[in-house]
């Protein structure tokens, strides 16, 4: 059927905040839904909570709400707009979630609208266990033995009748949060307690394990017409026991047989017939390769993380295409995007391998466990192509951005024989680089089989990289080897690292015998049919298939995976640079790596190369495409980090200079020009002895900041107030690495703001300042902060108005630049300069109308600033206040401290937006997932230093009806001071999570000692709060704003759900 | 590992690596883009006289597996790949060794997409592969070289047999072998038909003799026109009868109407054809270089399935006489099984009309 014509409005519901499990993927899919409703001619409304997504940009929907995914919000909305339909399929298990919980309410029917694509009885089948497991039945599809459970004794007994492993998963989590694998008794009992607790309706799934086996996914498609096709099905590396999101994934599958094959995906078919899916679905398989037997393990009825993988691995749309089957069409009736010759309804031929590997935030959090299971741990992924495995595979390694250059790791060649035997034990992020290191030291691929369980085809090839490594090492270097290492992806670092050679070597060789890569194209066809699609990836063949238009073309450098520090944000830079390039006139060109991506869409930029933002790679792209020049400011310190050796190759970075770049990036320099400038900085100094601390201390004054520069152990910045708490301080951390230098800095207690500016040469433009709620010591990533500023005085932002002109003079920035200042009473500090794209320049753009990147782009080919209209200086407020709140995902990840301090933590932001102050905060905890509690009791435990200051905070509490539960000091301190405490032992978690559980513990407020120690009573607790989705407050200044924000809702106050501009 | 080279009618050269040390074949080629199944493509008869692509460059990576042979042995001429994995499941053959044990010439460590693309802009060509080096011998050899009219009798079983049916016996369906392959047989059977397979050169009388409720023209290599089909003529009618692929180009000759041949064909496991009386999409195996012309198809038939990609004929049915056809490969082997229940519908359709024909 051609799209109904009776769907004239569509709401589309986003997936909210990046949380790890639900990342940039939905953005994608949004975008891709919304612009491919609007080409049929729909009218689009959006609700998402998240700032810094591009599918919240004007352009993409007619009308964008960012507000709160709560129903209050949607309700409001919808009443408003009066859709025809709703979406719910794009925008992740949130999404869904919402749009479940307005039909359950009737007010999807009360306001007449339809929810497109499959249903909601279709959605609850899938998900709900029981049912999902009744239909397989039903359907003859076999599922591994399993029982719905309630409680930890049935769970025992259960485990009893089958055996053990047994595999845990909650009902209505995200990425299996709370769930796991147990092998006895005690184990159960652990995963259960946590099983339970986090699932929503208290329930989990306990079923038979079928670790070891392959884990297989079909990305399969279905319309109202019944076709039903695949558009990619993938392999996990990894055996199933290891959530997909952690896996290393190759599509197509490599180790199936035609026969095989087939009945997986006839099986995928069967089960989204049974559905009713209309749209993309994900099918995930447990196989058993000794006698091809299988079991269904889970079926995401939506487009999802691995949709968003299919989709850049086959050049099939999938989102897209699901949007338009929402609204009536079928798959034969929809062009196939890429050829502009076939149709939807065919399914993907691929002439390339695909390998996904996670990104994993372990570099950072380097003493939480890197141990991989069912619940996902990963906050992005990178991807890469190639026409053979081994290529795929080392690119993909090198996309990751680590230290590494080829498939080896220091760390694990220095290990013993036995260490590494018990490394490659234990499935971790790490595991792959024992693989390698044992294959080096002559380790059967037999032997790994039966360690790890990985097919041997797999370890065949990575025992193919280091053979070759091997003849690098041993052999005469002739044209045929590096012939061959280059066709197997090995990075020229490493060809010279093995063999000894000088890279002019290297080079001299390529020249003179023309060796270098060609690109190729993802045209879903296998090259059957003529594609129109610019998306290239490269390969050392014969035939280059690129198409160099004689257009003038500038590159913008992306910013690979999605990691805690550089997440969406700069995808929407980078999106936003490629639409000024072509604004301009110019032909746009990105190289990026990250699959779940807005900017590696295929029809997002000119041309779009798939590879890793590794200097070699990105060379070889210029090399042919001699482009007038590269852009690097907007694709995070990733891109950044290329400039020197770019500018080293003779290339054009357009904006701000290398030069200047290292000006602002080298201590020395930077405050010898502050010095010059006048602006006063924190004074600063590094030391490795306690002698010299006490020495800086002394110059300094108290109190200080105290960072080691290698972080190990939780431990972190630490601000200290006098000599015993340094020379402890110093003791620790010394005794910890010797080798390294702590900074210390002199600590100011004071207001952090931030400005983001857009410069030419002779002019600023701050659209607006940014002020956090918490104070200095926070990190600027984890921190609440409000647009405008509420209490900076008229000489505080006058100063940093006259700073930022000359900072940006002297750096002669052209293009973004975002410093972070502090101010004391009237004194102001710059603290951070960064010459690039900021976390905040989406939120900033967005709340001031202001298209920041647009602007830097046009000045960067010469435009004025003064030319855009906009003004200079620093713009007008209007009525609209906004309120950002950081959201985390410490559920995903256990010793972590959910305790803020100054190494950012979150993996996403939410945007409260209203015309009053209070109204936006309340919005950002709603949109935060905090909850506003009524009463119930609040725990309290505060270090001995700050108590006084809590004092006033505990009064409200309790002024507002809250009980307030403390220990042992607090406990003797809150009570001498007016305040009815109900004493309590935090060592007795227990019952404590008994009380959470039963709704009488509300919310915790803990200033911990020290942080970091997971054996620390304070730590436990707030473990609890993460497990339970509890508040927790680790900042009093968090809290104060808390609780105002709390007041003012008991005041009912009427929340309005608007646009932008309706609050301007 | 020797050199060899693939030698072009138009004097084109591309280098690759060979497996065997002495061989020179020559054949039309055709590149195939279904992602697994190279074994069953291998043995699959229509690729006689063939030198097959495989577009996905790992090939070889889970074996060789007896059960997957469509015919006792590897039928296409020649075999170029990107990568030979040289691996296989636990206790399975690796396919160099399946190739050397048919001899058979294997081309890899080339730009196969490459390849593909020309004969995506230039159509299916005839060429020689071989280990020597290239000389006037090599091209003269090519310039000479005429896809063999007799490829049919080459791959037809030269005698009779019978295959019971699998389960309860529905149907008794005689099935003609043009080259065909054992799924086809394999998948009559598990709907419930006992097959007997007869040499392409079989009479109509034993056909209309054997008692059978319906008649399979089944799939076979080279140019339909190249096949008597005078007999298919007398059957109709007489007795329901199926075809496929070639199977479906004959009874389409049969019938009156004219077949061509395709630039470079459908080959893959990805095909998407419309049922055009119910709108239901199938994706679909398919492996032809010949096409029925669907302006040629007489009055009294229609067509049953069009591909979507290219709206060719993929297959038509008799209004008036018990005859249905499909140019796609229903059996599958290697590809989507969505058309299996095809097989099933046949039958049924035999046992209702097949003897009131």
């Amino acid at each position: 059927m051609p799209k109904d014509p009776t769907i004239k409005k569509v709401i589309v519901i986003g997936s909210g905040p990046i949380i790890i499990g639900q990342a940039a993927e939905f953005d994608y899919a949004g975008t891709q839904a919304c612009k491919s409703l609007r080409e049929e001619g729909i009218e689009v409304v959006l609700l998402n909570s998240n700032p810094a997504t591009i599918m919240t940009d004007d352009n993409v929907a007619d009308r964008v709400y960012l507000q709160p995914l709560n129903i209050e919000a949607l309700e409001y909305i919808i009443e408003r707009e009066r859709p025809d339909g709703i979406l719910a399929a794009i925008g992740g298990q949130t999404g869904l979630n919402l749009v479940t919980q307005a039909y359950k309410k009737g007010i999807l029917e009360k306001s007449k609208v339809r929810i497109l694509g499959t249903s909601i009885d279709a959605i609850q089948k899938a998900e709900d266990r029981e049912s999902f497991k009744n239909l397989m039945l039903e359907i003859g599809e076999p599922v591994a033995k399993s029982e719905i459970l309630e409680d930890i004794e049935s769970a025992v007994v259960f485990a009893q009748k089958i055996g053990y492993p047994i595999v845990i998963r909650p009902a209505f989590t995200l990425a299996g949060t709370g769930g796991g694998i147990a092998y006895n008794e005690e184990e159960l009992r652990q995963i259960m307690y946590n099983g339970l607790a986090a699932s929503p309706i208290g329930q989990v799934l306990a079923e038979e394990s079928v670790a070891g086996w392959k884990e297989i996914e079909y990305e399969v498609m279905r319309d109202a017409n019944d076709t039903a096709i695949t558009v990619c099905n993938m392999e996990n590396i990894d055996p199933v026991g290891i959530h997909t999101g952690d896996s290393i994934v190759v599509a197509p599958s490599q180790t199936l047989s035609d026969k095989d094959y087939q009945k997986l995906r006839a099986a995928s078919l069967k089960i989204i017939r049974a559905l009713k899916i209309e749209g993309g679905c994900n099918v995930q398989f447990a196989f058993n390769p000794k006698n091809s037997e299988y079991v269904v393990i889970e079926v995401n009825p939506r487009v999802s993380r691995s949709s968003a993988l299919a989709s850049k691995a086959a050049g099939y749309p999938i989102a897209k295409v699901t949007a338009k089957i929402a609204i009536g069409m079928n798959l034969h009736e929809i062009p196939n995007y890429v050829t502009g010759k076939t149709k939807a309804s065919f399914e993907p031929a691929l002439d390339y391998v695909v390998v996904k590997i996670p990104k994993w935030p372990f570099d950072k959090f380097g003493y939480a466990d890197r141990r991989l299971g069912t619940q996902m741990k990963a906050t992005g992924e990178v991807m890469a192509i190639d026409r053979t495995f081994e290529s795929a595979f080392l690119k993909a390694l090198i996309c990751l951005e680590g230290t590494v250059i080829g498939f080896r790791s220091k760390k694990h060649e220095q290990l013993t024989q036995q260490e590494l035997i018990n490394k490659l034990k234990i499935a971790d992020d790490e595991r792959i680089y024992a693989i390698s290191s044992a294959l080096r030291r002559n380790m059967s691929v037999e032997e790994l089989h039966k360690i790890t369980q990985i097919d041997k085809w797999f370890l065949y090839k990575f025992e193919n990289i280091i053979n070759t490594e091997r003849q690098l090492k041993t052999e005469e270097f002739s044209i045929e080897l590096l012939k061959k290492v280059e066709g197997m992806g090995f990075t020229d670092d490493e060809i010279c690292s093995l063999s000894g050679k000088p890279k002019f070597y290297i080079d001299t060789l390529r020249r003179a015998h023309g060796i270098y890569p060609v690109h190729k194209m993802v045209d879903t066809c296998a090259a059957e049919f003529e594609a129109q699609t610019p998306y290239y990836y490269s390969t050392y063949e014969d035939d280059d298939e690129n198409i160099y238009s004689d257009k003038e073309k500038v590159i913008v450098i992306g910013s690979g995976p999605i990691r805690i520090g550089q997440g969406i944000e700069f995808d929407y830079c980078s999106v936003h640079a490629i639409q000024g390039i072509k604004d301009n006139g110019y032909e746009s060109i990105i190289i990026n790596n990250n699959p779940e991506t807005v900017s590696t869409d295929f029809d997002i930029a000119d041309k779009l190369y798939f590879e890793p933002l590794f200097i070699e790679d990105v060379s070889n792209v210029i090399r042919q495409e001699l482009p007038k020049g590269v852009i690097l400011q907007f694709g995070g310190q990733t891109a950044l980090n290329l400039a020197p050796k770019l500018l080293k190759r003779g290339v054009q970075i357009l904006g701000t200079s290398v030069e200047s770049i290292n000006v602002a990036e080298d201590r020395k320099r930077f405050e010898m020009l502050l010095k010059e400038l006048k602006i006063k900085q924190p004074k600063s100094t590094a030391v490795t002895k306690t002698e010299e601390a006490l020495k800086a201390a002394s110059k300094i004054g108290y109190p200080i900041l105290l960072r080691p520069s290698y972080v190990t152990g939780g431990r972190a910045m630490k601000v200290v107030y006098n000599d015993k708490e340094l020379i402890s301080y110093m003791r620790e951390a010394v005794q910890i690495s010797p080798e390294y230098p702590v900074a210390v800095d002199q600590y100011i207690e004071g207001k952090e703001f931030e400005v983001d500016m857009v410069c030419d040469k002779s002019d600023i433009l701050i659209p607006g300042i940014t002020e956090h709620i918490e104070r200095a010591g926070v990190h600027s990533g984890d921190s609440f902060c409000v647009y405008p500023p509420r209490t900076l005085s008229e000489t505080v932002i006058k100063k940093a108005l006259d700073f930022s002109k000359k900072i940006a003079k002297a750096l002669q920035v052209i293009g973004l630049m975002n410093i972070q200042f502090i101010a004391k009473d009237d004194d102001v500090y710059v603290i951070e300069v960064n010459p690039r794209a900021s976390r905040t320049v989406p939120i900033m753009s967005k709340v001031t109308k202001v298209p920041m990147v647009k602007l830097a782009v046009n000045i960067m080919f010469s435009k004025s600033l003064k030319s855009h209209g906009f003004g200079v200086g620093l713009l007008p407020e209007t009525k609209l206040v906004a309120v950002k709140a950081p959201v985390f995902s410490f559920q995903k990840l256990p010793e972590v401290d959910v305790a803020l301090n100054a190494e950012m933590k979150s993996t996403g932001e939410v945007l409260g937006i209203d015309s009053s102050y209070e109204k936006a905060l309340i919005k950002a905890f709603m949109a935060a997932g905090t909850t506003f509690a009524e009463n119930g009791i609040v725990i309290v435990s505060v270090r001995e230093k700050d108590m006084a200051e809590s004092l006033p905070v505990v009064k409200k509490l309790q002024e507002l009806g809250f009980t307030i539960a403390a220990s042992d000091e607090n406990e003797k301190y809150y009570s001498q001071n007016a305040i009815s405490v109900k004493k309590i032992d935090k060592n007795d978690l227990k019952s404590i999570a008994e009380k959470i559980k039963s709704g009488e513990i509300k919310m915790i407020y803990n200033l911990p000692e020290k942080d970091g120690n997971p054996k620390a009573p304070d730590f436990k607790l707030r473990e609890l709060s993460a497990i339970y989705k509890l508040p927790c407050f680790t900042c009093t200044d968090t809290i104060k704003e808390y609780l105002k924000a709390l007041e003012y809702k008991r005041q009912n106050p009427v929340l309005d759900y608007k646009t932008i501009e309706e609050y301007m | 590992m020797s050199k060899a080279r693939i030698l072009f009618q138009d004097g084109k050269i591309f280098e690759a690596e060979a497996n065997l040390n002495d061989k020179t074949v020559m054949g039309e080629l055709v590149f195939n883009t279904a992602m697994t199944g190279y074994q069953e493509i291998l043995t699959d008869p229509s690729y006689a006289s063939q030198i097959v692509i495989m577009t996905y460059p790992l090939i070889g990576n889970y074996g060789i597996d007896r059960d997957f042979a469509e015919s006792a042995k590897i039928q296409a001429q020649g075999f170029i790949i990107k990568e030979n994995a040289e691996t296989a499941l636990d206790g399975k053959q690796c396919l160099s060794d399946y190739l050397a044990e048919n001899e058979i010439l294997c081309l890899s460590n080339i730009d196969t997409r490459k390849l593909t693309k020309i004969i995506r802009s230039t159509g299916s060509k005839n060429c020689l592969i071989t280990t020597e080096q290239i000389t006037e011998k090599h091209r003269k050899m090519l310039a000479d070289y005429v896809f063999p009219k007799n490829i049919v009798e080459t791959v037809s079983e030269k005698k009779t047999e019978k295959f019971e049916a699998i389960g309860k016996q529905i149907a008794n369906f005689a099935l003609i072998d043009y080259g065909v392959k054992n799924s086809i047989v394999k998948s009559l059977r598990e709907a419930g038909a006992a097959v007997t397979v007869y040499p392409y050169n079989v009479s109509s009388k034993t056909i209309l003799g054997g008692n059978f409720d319906a008649v399979m023209l089944s799939n076979g290599p080279g140019d339909p026109k190249d096949v008597d089909i005078t007999k298919v003529k007398e059957l109709l009618g007489k007795i329901a009868i199926f075809g496929i692929c070639l199977g479906n180009q004959i009874a389409a000759l049969a019938v009156g109407a004219d077949t061509f041949k395709m630039k470079f064909g459908h080959r893959g496991a990805n095909h998407p054809v419309i049922n055009t009386k119910s709108g239901k999409v199938l994706i679909t195996s398919q492996n032809h270089g010949y096409a029925v012309n669907a302006e040629t198809l007489p009055a009294d038939t229609e067509i049953t399935y069009l591909n979507i990609n290219d709206n060719t004929v993929e297959g038509f049915e008799h209004k008036n006489i018990p005859l249905k056809c499909v140019q796609f490969h229903p059996e599958a082997a290697p590809g989507p099984e969505d058309a299996k229940i095809i097989f099933k519908e046949w039958i049924n359709f035999a046992c209702r009309e097949g003897k009131n024909a």
